[in-house]
């Protein structure tokens, strides 16, 4: 093999392992909103040196956004790059945020949360993912439901039917990974209608008030994102759709 | 302040990115966003603005800024020069204790106040935050209603300690609602982004009410089919005589927000089908009649709407 090949050969195998930190870090969603860091414009970098080591930088909608999800998605968003094959070191930060130190160190040590906000924080942030995973599976729940009110199945019947009625495809399965993730019954046959907490099936005299919450839950992430969108825009006006912003 | 200079710079500059959410024509250069003169703020409101009768709400921040960043007394001083035209609500903070305690008592009487503004979020020395359900924060409640003060607005912010609790969680507001059943809490930007989590409180409390500040001025042009959801599940759950209109001058001018409220419809639109269309009549409520009745401002004759009387549920305990 010739120099010049090698070189190619190389560069070659760097835009694969590029590649593949993208698609990890699609894989990664911020908690709140529920969607891929990729998609809502997160991600202003990330590239692959041809030794493997990757350097992605995140950013967010403003200056102040909640630390506490800011920590999540830096620290998710390297277990996701460091588990790329290929990827021999890892440099995930966040950049412009007031907490960016604090957070980026305890990400590069592994040190959790308590231990990077020393003080100021008593409990890792299961318990914080867990509310935010049930809202996604209420505004989910929304989704599904309204599709299956178009197609003209009576809503006093949705209590009735199961995961496997809602109309297939992505909204379907999004909830069922949400369910799933929860350890919340999540098979074709299990009903559609469960509590986000408990699993149980949602009763009819229950139903009003489930959809209710459903329909409002939905509204809200979707109006926090569409929120979080225009401020990360305004904030970064230079964004374009190459990057993955969606 | 030294050593805070990012932390203010930062501030402002958030700020005026929420103005971006704002018509193109009404976005202001940032030189004239960082200090911007008081002819200006009385052109915008009262000239061109729509606006009879303006509450201050302080912003003190003198963690970050040597004089604050909108004090109590500023705003007095404004109101002073400008007889008839504002209303000035005042601050407290549990943390400043008792002499704190003795100051807000003198800013009542001084400003002749009706209202505070809760920063819960605010920074103070190494704290990052407070609560309303602090044994502390229920002494300056009790104050408030001796007082007279019964408006209590809280703005729902991020960074309150412990950092690992959701920053905008609203079960503080649901605690002292309960406990302090003479006060009313206006909850400023509905707690978003938590607007689930707010309205379903407010269902189960009388005297918890929603401030639309940032709901207008951030969705109704950016966002407007969010906007329409949002207006849909505030009048689902609470009902017009539980809406408070703010405009948050100087992030967004009051005009474009008022003119374009009484110019706004639900769209005709299938997921919009569980809300009615808002009337005339609910909109002058939401615009400003409702806060007219919480600060006892004098509405004239003509601008009244006509009222069916309040029917008091007979035989049936009180919630």
């Amino acid at each position: 093999m010739t120099a010049v090949e090698c070189a190619g050969a190389s560069a070659g195998r760097t835009a694969t392992v590029t590649s593949a930190v993208w698609s990890a870090l699609g894989t990664v969603r911020d908690p709140e909103l529920d969607e891929p860091l990729t998609d809502l414009g997160f991600v202003s970098r990330a590239d692959v040196s041809p030794a493997g080591r990757a350097v992605v930088r995140l950013r967010l909608p403003t200056y102040f956004c909640a630390p506490n999800f800011a920590f999540l998605m830096v620290a998710d968003a390297y277990d996701a790059v460091s588990a790329v094959a290929g990827v021999t070191e890892t440099d995930v930060a966040l950049d412009d945020h007031f907490a960016a130190a604090a957070i980026n160190r305890g990400v590069a040590a592994r040190a959790g949360f308590v231990a990077s906000f020393e003080g100021e924080a008593v409990d890792e942030l299961d318990g914080l993912r867990t509310d935010f995973v049930r809202k996604a599976v209420l505004a989910g729940t929304d989704r599904v439901c309204r599709a299956l009110l178009a197609n003209g199945v009576e809503r006093e019947r949705l209590t009735e039917l199961s995961l496997g009625d809602a109309p297939e495809g992505t909204d379907r399965e999004r909830l069922r990974a949400r369910r799933r993730e929860l350890g919340l019954p999540s098979g074709d046959g299990d009903p559609l209608l469960v509590d986000p907490v408990t699993g149980a099936a949602v009763r009819p005299e229950q139903l009003s008030r489930h959809l209710g919450l459903a329909r409002l839950t939905r509204t809200s992430q979707e109006a926090n994102s569409g929120v979080c969108r225009g401020m990360l825009h305004s904030r970064y006006p230079h964004i374009d759709k190459q990057e993955g912003t969606g | 302040m030294p050593g805070q200079e990012e932390y203010a710079k930062g501030w402002i500059e958030c700020f005026h990115a929420y103005q971006g959410l704002g018509p193109a024509d009404t976005h202001w250069p940032i030189d004239r966003f960082r200090k911007y003169s008081e002819e200006l703020m009385m052109h915008d409101l009262f000239e061109v603005g729509h606006v009879d009768v303006a509450i201050f709400q302080p912003t003190n921040l003198r963690q970050w800024y040597i004089n604050g960043f909108n004090t109590t007394e500023a705003d007095g001083a404004i109101a002073e020069k400008h007889p008839g035209k504002f209303l000035v609500n005042t601050y407290f903070d549990p943390r400043e204790g008792d002499a704190g305690m003795k100051a807000f008592e003198e800013r009542v009487k001084r400003y002749d106040c009706k209202g505070v503004k809760l920063y819960t979020a605010e920074w103070r020395g190494d704290s990052r935050g407070w609560s309303l359900k602090d044994p502390e924060a229920a002494k300056y409640l009790e104050k408030c209603e001796e007082l007279g003060v019964k408006n209590i607005h809280v703005h729902k912010g991020p960074t309150i300690w412990p950092l690992d609790k959701d920053a905008f969680d609203v079960s503080d507001i649901d605690y002292v609602a309960t406990n302090f059943q003479g006060l009313n809490f206006i909850v400023e930007h509905v707690g978003l982004p938590r607007i689930e989590d707010f309205c379903f409180m407010a269902t189960q409390e009388r005297n918890v009410y929603a401030g639309l500040a940032v709901v207008v001025g951030g969705l109704m042009h950016a966002r407007p089919k969010f906007f329409a959801k949002v207006m849909g599940e505030l009048m689902f759950w609470l009902g017009e005589d539980k809406l408070i209109f703010g405009a948050d001058y100087a992030i967004w001018e009051p005009r474009w927000q008022v003119e374009g409220f009484v110019d706004w419809q639900l769209p005709k639109d299938e997921e919009l089908s569980d809300f009615a269309p808002l009337t005339v009549t609910q909109k002058k409520k939401i615009l400003g009649l409702n806060a007219a009745r919480l600060y006892d401002i004098e509405v004239p004759a003509d601008l009244r709407v006509d009222e069916a009387p309040a029917v008091e549920p007979v035989g049936v305990p009180g919630p």
